[in-house]
């Protein structure tokens, strides 16, 4: 008995091996932002079914892992696109551009990020000054005086008092989710800089403008809940009181449940973060591997297929899934440059 | 001594009896009392999971009467080709516009397509490509709905107006009409046990997983299986107690709590970094996983190999058997049933893992179900994760169900193990 086992497990191993020498990668494979993976994934699925190409192989590590993954090498066990919910850091680039990768970048669309409460009460209507007040770490003294102070507020008519008085308490992603930083650089930040002291700051001061701009508090009023929006969403509907941080998509289905808050008198919708009116909404990328464009099949087509307007055109299946398209000229400017694949240089030039 | 009295004597035998017998009921009533937690516990796990995912396995479904138009469809003959390109969706949206002639303009229109799945042209191409006759004809079918329907059908209770979401009134009348002539109906989801995993979800299914899962544990059992209990027959029956043994067994009862995912960052490192296997590939999952669970099967082989009573192998020896004659002929078969459950019981936590898969790649969007162990692959508890991350109401009921799949697969193999045991168990 123990001798078949033996050499089954042996045949089983050979043809392993085998089958391993054989195998030149013949899909696609992306790797990176959690943001972007719905719409990634929905792409790859129409370009399989239309083409005769195998299904991309889509993984979801967070934008920063992504650009790991992919920025290590050329080859054919490192990816071919990574999904960035920001847009790649020079660091990143430099280190891509040390491993022989050449970079396209592609801009596919918007993302909004929404304060969003239970429906049971009323929609909150905030600033991004109100926002900054509510969850810096430290805020402005209240006397008024040009010093900090640890952030004093206790409930939300502390920091306005048009504002209910109910005590601070929201639930957003911990630190290494790409939202988070998105939130923190779009809503806090653009709160923080309406204080014209520190704003000036930026000029004199950088790192010191940055601690106080982007530090979110830590004694309990933001509560780190997890990378599952889901989860949010499902706590926000057990406990009225308290505001959530997650990306539109997630309102978009759960209408029923939970309404987003009014941020500088726009509420989040698909049209106001379209036409940029409303203030928190980011930018969301893939990158490709040049190299790797005629080495593994589909990858030109694969793109095609992203910048067709039936994928994210005003009305195409990318916005069924919460995505916010581009402006159609930048649509246009960035598909003429996808074809082409011009690789990204300098950040800074651009 | 005192002097005490037959009667007293049986008096205070009596008291402590009687406080003994308490003792002993508080003890039972702990013990019923734990069980209980326990069986609650599981009931409340079982009634959440199915209450939610039982709807998963219908699929709200629309019958439509479809004219395969060469014209609309734009095709002259039938084969491998034309199919790829012709315009079913073309088809779709005409039986629609002809079931509600009233929706006119843009935005009805496109509400109105919006009532079938995204993938109902696929199964028009398939029935087209399966019965190449029905060109120019014209059949009724059963199309998908989308999951924005299926979603607000599933929530319609009795009189009670269900979850909109984003549907929208006059597609809500549409729908009531259609349940209402009997033209909408929930239907068993065979797509679920089908399809792989999609990002509509009526078209997603659990089989590319399941599949997945199947691959790796092949590999995991055709390597852990033999390693350990060849290791474990070393250890037991031939190894001298040395330190050097000594320090083996701490280090395999270490290895055995080891968390995880460090056995992932090692497959990282040694298969995929260094051997060069491709990511995402059961081969290198299944490879992780033996790392994990040979740890389980070493230790219980040996408890099994223990058991064997020493009887046994001097009798053995005493009829002048080899070592390895008594180890094969009158040890192992004793001890085979102890090693499958303590093999078993290493498969059925390697089923669950999924930390370790999440460096190897294998928590990924697979929408084609894997055909051997070098095709990029998923498994169950990594789908089920998946799902639960989505942003699509209709993946609620679907994590559930999958969940219910994952314990069904569990009971089936803990079920095995129980039965084998039965089977092979020898008394002496």
């Amino acid at each position: 008995m123990n001798k078949q086992i033996l050499a089954t497990s042996l045949a089983a191993l050979t043809l392993a091996s085998a089958q391993v020498a054989m195998a030149a990668r013949d899909y696609i494979s992306i790797v990176g932002s959690s943001t972007v993976y719905p719409f990634t994934t929905t792409v790859a699925e129409r370009f399989s079914r239309a083409t005769q190409f195998k299904t991309p192989v889509v993984e979801s590590t967070g934008t920063g892992g992504g650009m790991k993954l992919f920025c290590q090498g050329v080859g054919e066990s490192t990816a071919d696109v990574t999904g960035a919910s920001r847009r790649i850091k020079q660091s990143e680039l430099e280190m891509c551009n040390n491993n022989g990768v050449d970079v396209v970048e592609v801009q596919i669309g918007y993302d909004g990020i929404v304060l969003a409460n239970a429906k049971k009460l009323a929609p909150f209507e905030l600033s991004r000054r109100d926002i900054f007040l509510a969850l810096g770490k430290e805020v402005p003294n209240p006397d008024g005086s040009k010093t900090l102070v640890a952030n004093p507020y206790k409930t939300w008519k502390d920091v306005n008092p048009a504002l209910p008085n109910l005590r601070i308490e929201v639930l957003g992603p911990p630190p290494t989710s790409g939202t988070r930083d998105a939130f923190v650089e779009l809503a806090m930040e653009g709160g923080c800089k309406t204080f014209g002291w520190i704003k000036a700051m930026k000029k004199t001061d950088k790192s010191a403008y940055k601690a106080i701009c982007h530090n979110v508090r830590e004694d309990g009023a933001y509560v780190e809940a997890g990378e599952n929006d889901n989860l949010i969403v499902n706590k926000l509907v057990a406990n009225p009181n308290a505001l959530g941080i997650f990306g539109f998509s997630f309102l978009d289905q759960n209408a029923d449940k939970v309404q987003g808050s009014l941020i500088e008198g726009q509420a989040p919708t698909f049209d106001s973060i379209a036409d940029q009116s409303y203030p928190v909404s980011r930018p969301l990328f893939i990158y490709v591997k040049k190299a790797h464009a005629d080495v593994v099949p589909g990858i030109r087509q694969f793109l095609a297929e992203f910048t067709n307007a039936r994928a994210w055109g005003e009305e195409g299946y990318l916005a069924d899934k919460g995505m916010i398209p581009l402006p159609e000229e930048q649509r246009q400017q960035v598909a003429a440059d996808v074809r082409k694949l011009n690789a990204l240089g300098n950040l800074a030039a651009k | 001594m005192t002097d005490l009295t037959q009667a007293q004597v049986r008096e205070r035998i009596a008291k402590r009896l009687a406080s003994r017998h308490r003792k002993e009921k508080l003890f039972r009533g702990l013990g019923i009392a734990s069980i209980a937690f326990g069986v609650l516990a599981v009931v409340i796990l079982f009634s959440d999971i199915i209450s939610k995912g039982s709807g998963a396995f219908m699929q709200t479904a629309i019958q439509l009467q479809v004219h395969y138009d060469a014209q609309v469809l734009g095709i002259d003959t039938v084969d491998d080709e034309s199919l790829a390109w012709a315009n079913f969706s073309g088809v779709i949206r005409q039986a629609l516009r002809e079931r509600f002639p009233s929706a006119t303009g843009r935005s009805a229109k496109r509400e109105l397509y919006s009532l079938v799945s995204s993938g109902a042209p696929f199964t028009l191409r398939d029935r087209l490509a399966d019965n190449p006759k029905l060109l120019g004809g014209s059949e009724t079918v059963w199309l998908a709905a989308d999951d924005d329907v299926d979603t607000f059908v599933k929530s319609l209770k009795g009189s009670e107006a269900g979850f909109r979401g984003r549907t929208s009134d006059q597609k809500a009348g549409w729908i009531e009409q259609l349940l209402g002539s009997g033209e909408l109906k929930k239907r068993f989801n065979t797509t679920f046990f089908t399809n792989g995993d999609s990002r509509e979800p009526e078209q997603a299914g659990i089989r590319a997983a399941l599949m997945g899962s199947l691959f790796t544990l092949l590999v995991t059992l055709t390597l852990s299986f033999p390693i350990g209990v060849a290791a474990a027959i070393y250890l037991e029956e031939y190894a001298p107690k040395n330190r050097w043994t000594d320090l083996i067994e701490v280090n395999i009862n270490n290895l055995a709590a080891v968390p995880s995912i460090v056995f992932g960052l090692l497959g990282l490192a040694i298969f995929i970094n260094f051997f060069e296997l491709p990511r995402s590939a059961p081969l290198v999952g299944g490879l992780v996983l033996t790392l994990m669970t040979l740890p389980t099967i070493i230790i219980s082989s040996r408890a099994a190999l223990k058991a064997v009573p020493p009887s046994i192998r001097e009798a053995a020896m005493g009829m002048g058997a080899s070592r390895m004659q008594v180890v094969f002929h009158h040890v192992l078969p004793l001890a085979m049933p102890g090693m499958l459950t303590g093999a078993i019981i290493g498969m059925a936590q390697a089923l669950g893992e999924t930390a370790p898969l999440l460096m190897i790649g294998m928590v990924a969007f697979i929408v084609d179900v894997p055909g051997g162990i070098t095709d990029p692959a998923t498994v169950l508890p990594v789908q089920i994760f998946l799902w639960a991350d989505s942003p699509e109401r209709a993946f609620v009921e679907r994590t559930s169900a999958a969940i219910m799949v994952l314990l069904s697969v569990l009971i089936v193999m803990n079920t095995c193990a129980v039965l084998l045991r039965k089977k092979l168990e020898r008394r002496w």
